[in-house]
């Protein structure tokens, strides 16, 4: 069956019970992704509520001071809840809501996706439930509070890690309970058919701005496009446009965690290998018998054993390479950006950041990055702080 | 023996367990607490009279179970419970049991050991079957030619919301038809999904494949109720709870659960 693949990744691994909820929503997607009207309302949603298009800013400082390639941020943490997570939900709340759904449900592991859930919901009058890790509702607890203050209820999970993977078991399983009413508004490019395919037509708008703004501004393509990689949707986002393009190089970043030689990261291409979980063939950091790894990143968005179908393809391909960045190392780009730009980075997206700062001293000044800043710090300021020993209280 | 001959034995012996009487088929999580205390489980319960029986293999991250079973996953591997060492469990155990026995497992631990590693494995070891609850219809053809080629039964599902799906799926399977009674995951409930038994008539319609029903049926009562109208009843978390609750000491009471449900069914 070629349905949902990328190579030979992808598919419907799922419980029979989900079956038909899967085939719903395919069918919705098919009927819904070409129509005009869905694509001018959902266009108008993120141009007047989203604020789309995003900035593609030059950041002059830093292109300075790393004394390479031309260095460009591609804002998606001015978008409306602080993410690029904003474009995907738009397009499934909307699409839920032509499907008749009347509740949202979704995993989170940074809360972003969580947060970007709880305000569709809000603005399309649908009920919202959110699963969260319990080690992820501590560290990011801000984020937990901007849910509850958008009405939706926030389900802490206990169980396995308590992280990201555990949040979308939970949410799995809540779903296979209650179809009916019920969307799962999935977070990533991963998952069974369609979401992977699904998400990416959604963050895709991303790449199709970049390759605009740059032409405008730079009248030629970019040399490299950089972006951070957990389940891979902005990263994909910012991709997809430029896969025929060969000269553009594509670059993913992922969690290395405490290093790729200890057993504590989320580097799930460069340590892992080829499996079947979350419904997708895929590559996953796993045991030699299978089982899941219990995987870590300083970064909750990042925490997450697996990595979306068409990644794994893209690295088969060798159309895109990955790379793995330490929680030191994105601390410090997140540190760098603050103080250079006046920018502050989602840790998730420093990643990113910290491997241009790597990459761009080693490319030519004629040469051009892209580098997808995929959300905002804000919900980060105490993590950091804490990782640098400081406390900080608004008591 | 020839593969062909074993193929045959294997089918008779699944098909055998629903053969002039409704069949009784417990589940349990294999190496919870400890390997040692499955093996007494396991003669506990064929003595018992079960006439198959489900072994899970335990999974990271079992999307498809309640927290019973969850909690019994992670208590057999935190235990060091691997597939090499429930094969190594299986040989023993068969030396002493004719009833058919089948591995329940998540699709990783499959794959991960390698299809066709894992089915021959199975072979040689005397699993009967394979019931694997995130590999869909559509999924189903990498899986279903190593298990053929092996003499194993690949066990189909079927659940509430699967309408049109049931006689593309009955028609198409083998050994046993498992019949999800209730929406959710795997655990007790006081009230079972009405639509069961609706979903047991129209596979019936298209196949004369036994229709087993599990999820949810944590009493003897239930399960007689249900063996009124499927051919078997397939009880899970009833039994994991109860290894929680006696955990080295609970051979015993799971004999004695098993009779009664033994009587009901």
């Amino acid at each position: 069956m070629t349905n949902g693949r990328f190579g030979s990744y992808g598919g419907q691994y799922i419980p029979e019970t989900l079956m038909n909820a899967i085939k719903e929503l395919e069918r919705a997607y098919d009927r819904w992704r070409g129509d005009p009207g869905f694509i001018s309302e959902l266009n108008a949603l993120l141009k007047e509520y989203a604020g789309r298009p995003s900035l593609l800013y030059y950041a002059k400082k830093m292109t300075a001071d790393l004394g390479g390639a031309k260095v460009y941020l591609k804002r998606e943490d001015l978008n409306h809840t602080g993410s690029h997570k904003i474009n995907n939900v738009l397009g499934q709340a909307l699409l839920a809501k032509k499907m008749g759904k009347k509740r949202m449900i979704a995993e989170t592991g940074a809360g972003q996706h969580g947060v970007a859930t709880a305000t569709a919901a809000t603005l399309l009058g649908m009920e919202c439930e959110i699963f969260m890790g319990k080690e992820d509702m501590e560290r990011q607890a801000l984020n937990v509070y901007r849910m509850r203050m958008l009405g939706a209820k926030v389900n802490c999970v206990t169980s396995g890690t308590a992280t990201l993977k555990d949040a979308v078991n939970a949410t799995m399983r809540e779903w296979a309970g209650r179809m009916e009413d019920t969307h799962y508004c999935l977070g990533s490019v991963m998952g069974p058919h369609p979401f992977p395919t699904m998400v990416r037509d959604f963050q895709a708008v991303i790449g199709r701005e970049i390759k605009e703004q740059i032409l405008l501004k730079e009248g030629r393509l970019p040399d490299s496009v950089i972006a951070c990689v957990g389940g891979g949707s902005n990263a994909i986002g910012a991709f997809y446009e430029f896969i025929g393009d060969r000269e553009v190089e594509l670059i993913g970043c992922e969690a290395g965690g405490r290093g790729t030689g200890t057993p504590d990261n989320a580097a799930t291409v460069t340590n892992g290998s080829v499996g079947v979980f979350h419904g997708m063939k895929s590559y996953f950091c796993q045991d030699e018998y299978g089982q899941i790894a219990p995987v870590y990143s300083i970064s909750a968005g990042l925490d997450y054993p697996g990595v979306g179908p068409e990644h794994a393809d893209l690295f088969d391909r060798k159309r895109a390479r990955y790379v793995a960045v330490t929680d030191d190392e994105a601390v410090a780009a997140f540190d760098y950006l603050t103080r250079m730009e006046g920018i502050i980075p989602a840790i998730e997206s420093a990643h990113a950041v910290a491997y241009a700062m790597v990459y761009a001293p080693k490319l030519g000044k004629d040469q051009i990055i892209v580098v997808n800043l995929s959300g905002r710090g804000d919900k980060d300021v105490a993590a950091i702080a804490r990782h640098k020993g400081v406390t900080i209280s608004e008591q | 023996m020839n593969s062909e001959q074993l193929t045959t034995n294997n089918e008779s012996r699944i098909a055998r367990a629903f053969k002039d009487k409704k069949a009784f088929i417990p589940f349990i999580t294999g190496g919870d607490p400890d390997l040692e205390t499955t093996e007494k489980v396991l003669y506990a319960l064929a003595e018992a009279g079960a006439d198959m029986i489900e072994i899970g293999i335990p999974f990271s991250d079992p999307v498809a179970e309640g927290p019973v079973i969850e909690a019994a996953d992670e208590r057999a591997l935190k235990a060091g419970c691997t597939v090499d060492k429930l094969f190594d469990l299986v040989i023993r155990v068969r030396a002493n049991m004719q009833i058919p026995l089948c591995f329940m497992s998540y699709y990783n631990p499959i794959f991960a050991y390698g299809v066709d590693r894992f089915t021959g494995k199975c072979k040689t070891c005397g699993i009967n079957g394979l019931i694997v609850p995130d590999l869909p219809f559509e999924e189903r053809d990498e899986l279903l030619n190593p298990c053929r080629a092996n003499g194993l039964e690949l066990i189909s599902l079927i659940a509430p919301t699967s309408e049109e799906r049931i006689a593309t799926i009955a028609k198409s399977s083998s050994g046993f038809l498992y019949c999800v009674s209730s929406l959710g995951v795997t655990g007790e409930r006081s009230e079972l999904g009405g639509g069961v038994r609706r979903m047991v008539e129209q596979a019936k319609k298209v196949s004369d494949i036994p229709c087993a029903v599990g999820f949810g049926i944590s009493t003897p009562e239930q399960a007689g109720e249900t063996a009124e109208f499927a051919d078997g009843v397939i009880i899970g978390s009833a039994f994991v709870r109860l290894i929680a609750e006696h955990g080295r000491d609970c051979a015993e009471p799971v004999r004695q659960f098993a009779q009664a449900i033994r009587r009901q069914v």
